[in-house]
C-alpha cells in the first residue's frame, strides 16, 4: 500500500492532544444519526467522477438508512474550499469525504481545527490522525482498455485526452499505452491537456482536435461524456470515464472505467459509527471491486474475451501493468525485467513510457 | 410606438439609495417564489441564507474574508469603469499578483534571521505584477488601439497557464511526490491572523483601508475628478487638458495593482502556497460587484459583503435544506440585474412617443 506518512512527526506530536478530544466526544455522537458530508469538485449531474461518489452516497444512505444522514456540497472551487468543509465540520457532520486532491491542505487544516470529526480525502497523499486517504488503482482499468484500443484500432493511432499531469493521470497514460503496445508494438498515441477535470465544451474540442490527426479511438481522463459523444458522431470508438456511459454514446463506448466507492463509503460510515474507525490509506483496484469496467460493448467477442481474460488476470494478480522490462521515453530502464513497479513509483510517476508521443513537462 | 428613456433632470437623493434596497427586496421574494417552487419553506430559506450566516462568529469572519478580495478588486475596477475604460482581465492580474507574491514566498523559504522584510516584500510584489500586468492592455490600447476589453480578457487566460506551468516546473516543491504545488510558506510569509481560530486574516484590514483611501482619492482629489470628467464627458476633460492616454495607463495601473494586492492576499493569507488554482473566480464576480456597489468604494463594500452573504448563505441551504448550488448563482444574477433595471428607472423616466423607432435618447 501507499506507505508515506510524510506527516508522520506532526501525527505523533498531535496524537496525544487528539485521542484525549476523541475519547472526551466519543460516546456523544453514538446517541444521534450520524451526518455524513461529501465535497466534490464539479456537479453532481457530470455523469463522471463527481456523479459516481454521489452515488456512493446515496447507497450510502440507503445501505444505513436508521444510521446516517447524508448531504453535500457541489462545484466547490479548489481555491475556496476550506469554508466549504469547515462548513460541513460545523454543521454537525461527523464524518466528511473531501474528493478531489486539491482539497488536501484545506482538509488537513480543518481536521486540525475539528479533532473529533473523521476525515475521508480522495487521492491525496498526506494523513493525520483524523484524516484518511483513499484512492483506486485507475491505471489497471486503463491496461485493459489499452489492450482493446490496440488491437482494435485500424489506423494504429489512439486519442488521449487528458486533464492535469499529476501522478494518477501520467501513470493512467503509461498503462493505456503499455497495453496496447502489449498486441501492437507500433501503436501511437496522442495526446492533448486539457487543463480541466470537466469541461464540456473543451473535451468536445480536444476530442474533435484528435480525430482530425487520424486517432481513430479515444479514451479521456475527464469526466463529461462529450469526447464519447464526439466520437459516437464521427463515427468512432472511445472509452468511458468514471461511471457507465453507455447511453450516450451505445455505438461508440467500449468500455468505461468506473470508479465503485459504494462499498468503501458504506464500510468507512460503519467504523465510525463502531467506533473502529482509525487514519489508514487504501489504495483499491480490479480485485477490490473499486476499479469496475462497464460491459465489453461494440467489440468482436474474441476481442471481448481478450479483455476479460486480461481484467481476471489483474485480479488474480497474474497480470500487473508495469511489469518489466519498462522503458521511458529516453529509452532509460525503469522497471527491470521479471520485476513490477512498486506502488511507490506509479504513485509518483512523472515520466512516459517509450512510445508516446508527447512531453511532459518538468 | 416607441418607448423612450429620457433622463430625469434632477436625480432624487432618496430614490438613489432606496432603489438598491427596493431591488434586493423584490430579488429576495422572487427568489422565494423559486424555493417554494422546489418544494422548501421560503421562510426557512431566508433564515439560511440570510440569517444565520450573520449570527454566528465564524461565519462573519468568513464573509469579511470572501468580501475582502472582491472588495479590493472592485474598488480599482471602480476607477476604470468610471473613465469608461474596461479592464476584464482582473482576475488575470489577480494571478499574477498572487504568482509573482507568491515567488518571493517560495524563493525566501527557510531563510534564518531577519524575516520582518518577507511579508511586505510578497505584498510589493504582488501588487507592482499585478499593475504590469494591467499595463499591456492599457499600452495596447493607447498606442495601437487595441479594444482593452478582448486583450485584458484573452490575457486571464495567459496569466492562469503561466501559474499553472511555473507550479508544475520551476516552482514544484522537491518534496511534494511531483504534485503541482509549491512548498507551504514559511510563518514569516504569511499574513497574521486577526483572531483565534485560524480564520480572519490581515488582509481584511489592508481591503478596508483601499476602501477608504479609494474613497477619499475619487472624491477630494483632482486626479479623482480626472477621472469622474473624463468618464462622464470626455470631450469637457480634453478641453480641460486631461490627457486620456496618461489617464488610460493610471487607471489600469491602479485596477491592476489592486487585482494584484488581492491575489497575493489570498496566497499569503487563506491558502499559504502557490497551486494550479488560487482563485474561485474573483476577478470576474468583482465586475458584478463593482456595478452592484455603483462604482462608488463604499456601495462596492456593501456589494462585496452581500455577495460574500449569499455565498455563505447558498452554502448553509445545500447542506441544511438539500437546496441546489444553482440557485445562489441564480439569485445574485437576479440581483445584479434588478439593482442595475432599479437605476434605469431612478436615472430615466419611461416615455411612450409615437413614430417609428430612432431612439438617440440615451445620450
Amino acid at each position: 500500500m501507499r506507505g508515506r506518512s510524510i506527516m508522520r512527526g506532526r501525527s505523533m506530536r498531535l496524537g496525544g492532544a487528539v485521542l484525549c478530544a476523541m475519547l472526551a466526544a466519543g460516546p456523544a455522537l453514538a446517541a444521534d444519526k450520524l451526518k455524513v458530508g461529501f465535497v466534490y469538485v464539479g456537479p453532481v449531474a457530470d455523469f463522471g467522477y463527481s456523479y459516481q461518489h454521489d452515488l456512493s452516497r446515496k447507497a450510502l444512505a440507503e445501505a444505513l438508512p436508521d444510521k446516517v444522514e447524508t448531504t453535500f456540497l457541489e462545484n466547490v472551487p479548489e481555491a475556496d474550499s476550506e469554508r466549504s468543509i469547515e462548513k460541513l465540520a460545523r454543521s454537525g457532520a461527523g464524518l466528511i469525504f473531501t474528493t478531489s486532491f486539491g482539497f488536501m491542505e484545506p482538509t488537513l487544516k480543518v481536521a486540525r481545527k475539528f479533532p473529533k470529526v473523521k476525515f475521508e480525502h480522495a487521492t491525496g497523499y498526506k494523513r493525520s490522525d483524523n484524516v484518511s486517504t483513499y484512492s483506486a488503482r485507475f491505471y489497471e482499468g486503463r491496461y485493459v482498455c489499452g489492450k482493446i484500443a490496440g488491437t482494435l484500432s485500424k489506423s494504429g493511432t489512439l486519442g488521449y485526452i487528458a486533464s492535469f499531469p499529476i501522478p494518477e493521470v501520467v501513470s493512467g497514460i503509461n498503462a493505456f499505452m503499455l497495453g496496447a503496445q502489449a498486441v501492437n508494438p507500433n501503436i501511437k498515441i496522442k495526446v492533448v491537456w486539457v487543463n480541466t477535470w470537466f469541461d464540456p465544451g473543451k473535451e468536445a474540442e480536444a476530442a474533435k482536435a484528435l480525430l482530425a490527426q487520424g486517432a481513430d479511438i479515444l479514451t479521456q481522463h475527464t469526466d463529461s461524456a462529450a469526447p464519447l459523444q464526439e466520437a459516437e458522431k464521427q463515427g468512432k470508438l472511445a472509452f468511458g470515464q468514471s461511471s457507465d456511459q453507455y447511453r450516450f454514446a451505445p455505438k461508440a463506448q467500449l468500455t468505461s472505467i468506473t470508479d465503485d466507492w459504494n462499498g468503501y463509503v458504506i464500510a468507512e460510515a460503519k467504523a465510525v459509527l463502531d467506533g473502529t474507525w482509525k487514519s489508514h490509506d487504501t489504495w483499491g483496484g480490479i480485485k477490490d471491486g473499486m476499479v469496475v469496467l462497464a460491459p465489453f460493448t461494440n467489440m468482436p467477442d474474441d476481442v471481448k474475451a481478450m479483455a476479460e481474460a486480461t481484467k481476471q488476470g489483474i485480479a488474480d494478480g497474474r497480470i500487473h501493468p508495469f511489469a518489466g522490462p519498462v522503458l521511458k521515453q529516453d529509452g532509460s530502464v525503469a522497471v527491470k525485467a521479471g520485476e513490477t513497479a512498486p506502488d511507490p513509483m506509479i504513485l509518483g510517476m512523472n515520466w512516459y513510457v517509450k512510445g508516446i508521443d508527447d512531453k511532459l513537462t518538468q | 410606438m416607441r418607448l423612450d428613456l429620457v433622463p430625469r433632470t434632477r436625480r432624487s437623493p432618496v430614490l438613489d439609495i432606496l432603489s438598491p434596497a427596493l431591488a434586493f427586496v423584490a430579488a429576495v421574494l422572487i427568489g422565494g417564489l423559486a424555493v417554494a417552487g422546489l418544494g422548501v419553506s421560503p421562510g426557512e430559506a431566508f433564515v439560511t441564507y440570510f440569517v444565520t450566516p450573520l449570527s454566528e462568529i465564524w461565519s462573519l469572519q468568513e464573509i469579511a474574508l470572501k468580501a475582502a478580495p472582491l472588495a479590493l478588486i472592485a474598488t480599482g475596477l471602480a476607477f476604470c469603469y468610471r473613465a469608461n475604460l474596461w479592464n476584464i482581465g482582473a482576475e488575470g492580474q489577480f494571478v499574477v499578483g498572487g504568482l509573482a507574491g507568491g515567488w518571493v514566498g517560495v524563493a525566501t523559504h527557510g531563510t534564518g534571521g531577519f524575516t520582518l522584510w518577507i511579508l511586505p516584500a510578497m505584498l510589493f510584489a504582488g501588487t507592482l505584477a499585478g499593475a504590469a500586468y494591467a499595463m499591456i492592455p492599457a499600452v495596447l490600447k493607447v498606442r495601437l488601439g487595441v479594444s482593452e476589453i478582448l486583450t485584458s480578457l484573452m490575457l486571464v487566460y495567459v496569466a492562469q497557464l503561466l501559474l499553472d506551468y511555473m507550479v508544475r516546473g520551476p516552482l514544484r516543491d522537491p518534496a511534494g511526490y511531483n504534485f503541482p504545488q509549491s512548498v507551504g510558506f514559511d510563518g514569516a510569509a504569511r499574513l497574521p491572523y486577526l483572531m483565534e481560530g485560524e480564520t480572519l486574516h490581515a488582509g481584511v484590514v489592508i481591503a478596508f483601508l483601499a476602501v477608504v483611501l479609494a474613497t477619499v482619492v475619487l472624491a477630494r482629489t483632482l486626479f479623482g475628478f480626472e477621472v469622474r470628467v473624463v468618464g462622464a464627458s470626455p470631450r469637457a476633460a480634453r478641453f480641460a487638458g486631461f490627457s486620456d492616454a496618461r489617464l488610460t495607463l493610471a487607471v489600469f495601473a491602479i485596477s491592476g495593482g489592486a487585482a494584484g494586492l488581492a491575489g497575493i492576499v489570498e496566497v499569503a493569507g487563506k491558502i499559504g502556497q502557490l497551486q494550479p488554482e488560487i482563485s474561485p473566480g474573483y476577478g470576474f464576480t468583482a465586475i458584478i460587484v463593482a456595478f452592484l456597489g455603483r462604482l462608488s468604494p463604499p456601495g462596492i463594500l456593501i456589494a462585496a459583503l452581500v455577495i460574500a452573504l449569499t455565498t455563505i448563505g447558498g452554502e448553509g441551504a445545500q447542506i441544511d435544506l438539500k437546496l441546489p448550488l444553482d440557485l445562489t448563482r441564480a439569485f445574485q444574477g437576479l440581483l445584479l440585474g434588478l439593482v442595475l433595471g432599479a437605476d434605469v428607472f431612478a436615472g430615466y423616466h419611461v416615455r411612450l412617443v409615437p413614430g417609428g423607432p430612432s431612439g438617440r435618447a440615451i445620450s
